[in-house]
């Protein structure tokens, strides 16, 4: 089974590559969703949201030869559609579960419908750091070519743990997600709040689109995202909305996502679809162990609808 | 308790005060359910005209097109019907777990896995007269499906986890295990280019309806929706769930065994889906291979939420989405759209049917004295 000059090293360099490259998306949507679910409601549209701003971010880094313009329209994408999803949950008795079904139709339909003529052309893509200059190893340079949309993801982290704490936003938003009571008391405007956390959330999750269509996989198909926009809704779950613990999720499912074709180049190509399932087998496991049907989970903003 | 509960609750509200029996106040609930879902449908194709009129299409040839592709020929009407079954079966899916207030979204995994179930069954019985193969086939499709949506019920109940998002994880890993056999295990050496099982045999297939070309499905579809309204209707154990469903503490108190209420119409739930998979295999694809997610499952969350989870009104909403996307092939050659333009109206469609919910009880002739 040994390929090459470092053998089954392959494996582990691979996965941490994937820790680095297939994370930045999980990371993104995770953070938006934090933002949102921490506001007292839940975007599962925010799939479609991934699959639009992967569709939007190339189609523009194409017309306009800049890839950054691209992740622009991406992350403008994402808000208009949080702010679709905002706009219809603000109505009476609308359910934010349902309209987030809805929508993870509606953004993977239009882009579909929008993305035809772009499946064919080539766009400029996102330039990488080369962190690995140092090393003579081609694998493990590979691994270390990161790009910066994952930098900037990994620093949005302690940011918004941090903004979430002090910030007079941040405690505007956890104040809407635990009592929206306290927060109309307080004078402040429950839906407008939302609205903006919703619309934020879907920002960031249009990046983490535009980094699929722009540097990896670096291509846009209608097989792009399968299923990685409700696995980063799922993720924030088991974070216990926390953008720290979102991090490291995220990095982990990175890691397990890279798995099958890191075990495929190294000739073990029987489980490849199994492992392939590998994030979304670890987020359910993730889920039956840390949820409890006793109590609701420990972090969770009151007001959301999915965990009471 | 979710919209759906408190909209049941809000229209018996409208019913029972009784004071003037007159026509609106016992049908006004009644007509809410049809006026308002009509009229977001109407409004999603307006919007989707628009839309496509921004590609320089002409909203009046869509409709006509969609008209045409959809109801306009006997040959039409068959495609619809045809495309009508699984949804029937889907949408019971997320339909049966709605009364007990759950929003499942997992039908496309348990057809796969039923289909999976159907084909398996099918090649081991190979040499058994077809009439053994064929229930073997439906039972197994529906005992593979039920086990799969069971299993999101069972996780609810016994370590709350979401349904929503664990049903949906399902999906994913239903096609993994789908492509994992298929071009494993199960893998017909002579499928070459579309990895595919062994066919179950001309014999075994289910056929179709005498006269027609739509394919015995569809009967087993209206047989289940219908079984589906009685059971939740009719019967004590509906009833029950209904209470569940209105009020979890409630039924505790009353004694209602509601974890067994969950696994039951879970089971069931999966089951039809799992139906469809075994009615895709046995009556259009003849063996099992990744053509079979074709999105079914999807469209049937669409149909059960366009119904208002009622299993009845699933029936005409079924033929209705079936045709929408039976037109699909039509405006594809004839307009020049592409064929996610169905997906797009499915998503409109929703959207607006979702919005609409805010009317209910808000429309002043329709509400009677109060």
């Amino acid at each position: 089974m040994a390929d090459g000059s470092i053998g089954l090293w392959t494996v582990p360099l691979a996965v941490l590559g994937g820790a680095i490259r297939v994370s930045t998306p999980f990371l993104f949507v995770s953070l938006g969703e934090c933002i949102t679910e921490r506001s007292g409601r839940i975007n599962l549209g925010l799939e479609g949201t991934l699959v639009m701003g992967a569709m939007s971010a190339y189609g523009i880094s194409y017309l306009s030869g800049s890839p950054w313009l691209g992740v622009l329209a991406a992350g403008i994408t994402g808000a208009l559609l949080g702010a679709l999803h905002a706009g219809i949950c603000s109505l009476p008795r609308v359910n934010d579960v349902a309209v987030g079904i809805a929508l993870m139709l509606f953004g993977t339909g239009l882009a579909f419908y929008l993305g035809k003529p772009l499946i064919e052309p080539t766009a400029p893509r996102l330039p990488a750091i080369d962190f690995g200059w140092w090393s003579d190893i081609p694998q493990l340079r590979a691994a270390l070519r990161v790009n910066v949309l994952f930098l900037i993801g990994v620093a949005l982290a302690p940011i918004l743990y941090w903004a979430f704490r002090t910030t007079r936003w941040g405690l505007l938003i956890r104040t809407a997600g635990e009592s929206s009571d306290a927060a109309r008391a307080m004078g402040h405007s429950v839906l407008l709040i939302r609205l903006r956390a919703t619309m934020v959330g879907g920002f960031l999750a249009g990046i983490g689109g535009s980094f699929l269509s722009l540097f990896y996989p670096g291509s846009w198909n209608e097989g792009l995202s399968s299923g990685q926009g409700i696995t980063a809704v799922a993720l924030v779950i088991f974070a216990r909305w926390d953008p720290l613990l979102c991090l490291w999720a995220s990095l982990a499912f990175g890691g397990a996502a890279a798995l099958g074709p890191a075990l495929q180049s190294v000739g073990v190509t029987s489980g490849y679809h199994l492992f392939n399932a590998a994030p979304y087998i670890l987020t359910l496991a993730i889920m039956i162990i840390t949820c409890s049907p006793k109590r609701t989970l420990t972090g969770a903003p009151a007001e959301l609808s999915i965990t009471r | 308790m979710t919209s759906e509960a408190a909209d049941s609750a809000e229209a018996v509200g409208t019913v029972a005060p009784a004071a003037d029996p007159g026509f609106l106040q016992r049908h006004g609930g009644t007509i809410e359910y049809v006026l308002i879902p009509g009229a977001a449908l109407a409004g999603a194709l307006v919007v989707f005209g628009i839309f496509v009129m921004l590609f320089g299409k002409n909203p009046l040839d869509l409709y006509f097109y969609m008209y045409y592709g959809a109801f306009g020929t006997w040959f039409s009407w068959q495609n619809t019907l045809t495309r009508a079954a699984p949804l029937i079966l889907t949408a019971l899916c997320t339909a049966l777990p709605a009364q007990l207030g759950m929003v499942i979204i997992g039908g496309e995994g348990a057809l796969l896995i039923g289909a999976l179930s159907a084909t398996s069954a099918a090649l081991l019985l190979q040499g058994m007269p077809p009439l053994v193969v064929q229930i073997a086939m439906v039972v197994a499709g529906v005992i593979g499906g039920g086990l799969w949506i069971m299993l999101a019920g069972a996780l609810r109940q016994y370590r709350g986890v979401n349904e929503t998002i664990s049903s949906l994880l399902l999906v994913y890993i239903a096609l993994a295990i789908l492509n994992h056999l298929v071009e494993g295990m199960m893998r017909d050496p002579a499928s070459l280019n579309k990895p595919s099982t062994r066919e179950i045999g001309a014999a075994n297939m289910i056929g179709s309806i005498p006269g027609t070309d739509v394919h015995w499905g569809l009967v087993f579809g209206l047989i289940a929706a219908i079984a589906a309204y009685i059971l939740i209707y009719h019967t004590v154990f509906g009833f029950a769930a209904r209470v569940a469903g209105g009020n979890i503490r409630a039924a505790k108190i009353v004694g209602l065994g509601v974890s067994k209420l969950i696994l039951s119409i879970c089971f069931l739930a999966g089951g039809a889906a799992g139906l469809a998979g075994m009615v895709e295999v046995a009556a259009v694809q003849g063996r099992t291979n990744a053509n079979l997610a074709a999105g079914y499952g999807f469209t049937g969350i669409l149909v059960a939420f366009l119904a208002r989870q009622n299993p009845l009104a699933i029936i005409p909403v079924a033929i209705l989405l079936g045709g929408i996307s039976a037109s699909g092939g039509l405006l594809q050659r004839r307009l020049g759209l592409p064929d996610a333009s169905v997906l797009v109206l499915q998503g409109i469609i929703f959207v607006f049917v979702l919005a609409s919910d805010a009317l209910y009880g808000r429309i002043g002739f329709l509400k009677g004295k109060s």
